[in-house]
């Protein structure tokens, strides 16, 4: 029955009554949501620095920012925190999520204990690693005191490895995340299948390599589209374990963004900026969600 | 023989990693519980000889929070004061929503459902700016009030979502059914659906109180002085600078921030690890 009508049979109210009750989280959306993407574009095509203004200055905040050694540098710590971020973030979850299929005696207390970390917030996460990370009384003095006298461990204030520190709190709080997810799809596979593979005489590994993984496409898919949000969103880790320094070496877009708009004055460098985060998540996510629509309607 | 084998390598490599992943806890709650002379001669897991809570007492109610020594107690009410409507009205809010989009469609309700679903996505930086200036016009700029509004609309999209996706599993011939015995749409939502949603409302109440509880953008962007929730108080305090730094103090403070939502996982994580999962897996 196609929807119209489905409608024709409703009375008067009830055809209005969902599209009423619908409009205020509609409005909400349209204007804070859509119109805010609209209006913060325009505010990067103004001269608005410290104060917003109408003033139009065509591509200069824009012109700004590309020749900013700073946004670079976000560029490029977004580009080694996402990869690294990403990479061992699912290959650590995949693997643990694939031993935890193998019926694994206290399976819920080891899935609590890789999970609890997202339950935290980034701030928590980042002023822990920022104690155990501290050059000085954090993990170098413990491996002094194993007895590693030359060991020495000063990312958190070493401007090259800085950002590397960000990996290493990022990647502890979200590949249990990852975990779930796989152990979820893992759980829908079915039985038979591993079954008959394993009558043929595939040993174990070949049929997850072979079989298993390939079948889990979509949860791969929809876990990178997470994860690579995550990572280009990422702001209160990297203010809560580096601030961005030392320096500037551990600037991140969402960091660079919020110290122009909100501590530097520089507002349309800013809404530039926030611009060019909205361009990389709409390229990954508009096609993403494009076909999970399309899929679910063919489906 | 190879398949023992095999079995003890996997328990080895599972139990390994839950050490990794508590590790951090430890640290953070041992560290705590030392005084600073202790933390600077012993190392990070050495256990103290000393079990002292004076850090947890001044970390909620004397530490220096930037030029403020009052402690995180009053950030901790402030995000009490937040999470409460944020929760509430953005879980009721999706709760309808996802009614009318699962079994009310109308012309138009999909390409609304696409737009609201982008909210999901949407990197925040976005709409720092204008929300910022539309905040002031409404008079509720640096007010918690100000914090629940942006809460409520840019968590719209999740916990619709959530219950868009639920909604649409319970069968159509249900609300046929109620129709034709003359019940009307709220009727149908408040006899029917309702009772039938606890999973569901548990996991966006979940949901929803652990992103408002661990936010920091709204928190840093939109709030000041007295309306800060607990993951600001928790970055200024960490990041005073002060003579001594105190870790114990810090890692205390820590605790304090993330308790709720440790309590909330410990007791209800199945919930928990469905939103996580829900969000995802259905996209």
């Amino acid at each position: 029955m196609s929807i119209s009508a489905q409608e024709a049979h409703y009375g008067f109210t009830e055809r209005w009554l969902p599209r009423l009750v619908l409009a205020p989280s509609f409005l909400l959306t349209l204007i804070f949501l859509y119109g805010f993407i609209i209006w913060n574009c325009y505010l990067s095509f103004t001269t608005s620095r410290l104060m917003p203004n109408l003033t139009w200055a065509g591509l200069a905040q824009y012109q700004i920012l590309f020749e900013n050694e700073r946004w670079w540098v976000a560029v490029k710590n977004l580009f080694i925190f996402a990869s690294l971020f990403i990479g061992s973030g699912m290959a650590i979850g995949i693997g643990l999520a694939i031993f935890l299929d193998q019926k694994i005696r206290g399976e819920g207390i080891l899935r609590t204990i890789y999970l609890y970390p997202m339950a935290l917030s980034f701030v928590v996460t980042g002023t822990a690693w920022k104690w155990m990370l501290n050059p000085g009384l954090g993990l170098e003095k413990l491996m002094h005191d194993w007895g590693f006298i030359h060991f020495t461990f000063d990312w958190l204030v070493n401007s090259e490895m800085s950002i590397y520190t960000v990996v290493i709190a990022g990647v502890w709080q979200s590949s249990g995340f990852v975990m779930a997810l796989f152990l979820a799809g893992l759980r829908g596979v079915d039985d038979s299948i591993i079954k008959a593979a394993q009558i043929d005489g595939a040993s174990l590994p070949r049929i997850y390599w072979k079989i298993i993984l390939p079948a889990l496409r979509p949860v791969f898919f929809s876990t990178l589209m997470i994860l690579s949000h995550i990572a280009i969103k990422s702001f209160d880790l990297v203010m809560a374990l580096t601030g961005g320094g030392p320096g500037f070496s551990s600037v991140v877009p969402a960091t660079f963004m919020y110290a122009m708009a909100f501590t530097r004055g520089q507002m349309g460098v800013g809404a530039a900026s926030s611009m060019m985060m909205l361009a990389t998540v709409a390229a990954l996510v508009v096609p993403y969600l494009y076909s999970e629509l399309r899929g679910k309607k063919n489906g | 023989m190879a398949n023992t084998l095999g079995r003890i390598l996997i328990y080895t490599v599972l139990c390994l990693t839950a050490f990794y992943y508590l590790l951090p806890l430890y640290v953070m709650f041992i560290t705590s519980v030392k005084g600073l002379e202790e933390i600077r001669s012993g190392n990070l897991l050495s256990f103290p000889t000393d079990i002292s809570f004076a850090a947890w007492g001044k970390a909620w109610s004397s530490a220096c929070t930037g030029v403020e020594c009052r402690g995180l107690s009053s950030y901790f009410y402030n995000s009490v004061r937040m999470v409460i409507p944020g929760v509430l009205i953005s879980t009721a809010l999706g709760a309808i929503n996802g009614y009318v989009l699962a079994k009310w469609r109308f012309k138009g309700s999909e390409i609304i459902f696409a737009m609201i679903l982008f909210g999901v996505f949407m990197p925040f930086q976005v709409l720092l700016l204008p929300m910022a200036q539309t905040l002031g016009w409404m008079g509720i700029a640096s007010s918690t009030t100000g914090l629940v509004f942006v809460h409520v609309v840019c968590g719209l999209a999740s916990t619709t979502l959530f219950f868009r996706n639920y909604y649409v599993g319970i069968p159509d011939e249900l609300i046929k059914a109620a129709r034709l015995d003359g019940a009307g749409f709220w009727r149908i939502f408040f006899k029917i659906i309702l009772p039938m949603s606890t999973p569901i409302i548990m996991v966006t109440l979940i949901w929803q109180f652990t992103n408002i509880w661990n936010d920091f953008l709204f928190g840093v962007v939109f709030s000041a002085g007295d309306s800060q929730p607990i993951t600001v108080g928790l970055n200024n305090l960490a990041n005073t600078s002060t003579s001594v730094k105190e870790y114990n103090v810090d890692m205390a403070a820590a605790i304090i921030a993330a308790l709720p939502t440790i309590l909330v996982y410990v007791f209800a994580g199945k919930y928990f690890v469905r939103g996580l999962t829900a969000g995802a897996v259905k996209g």
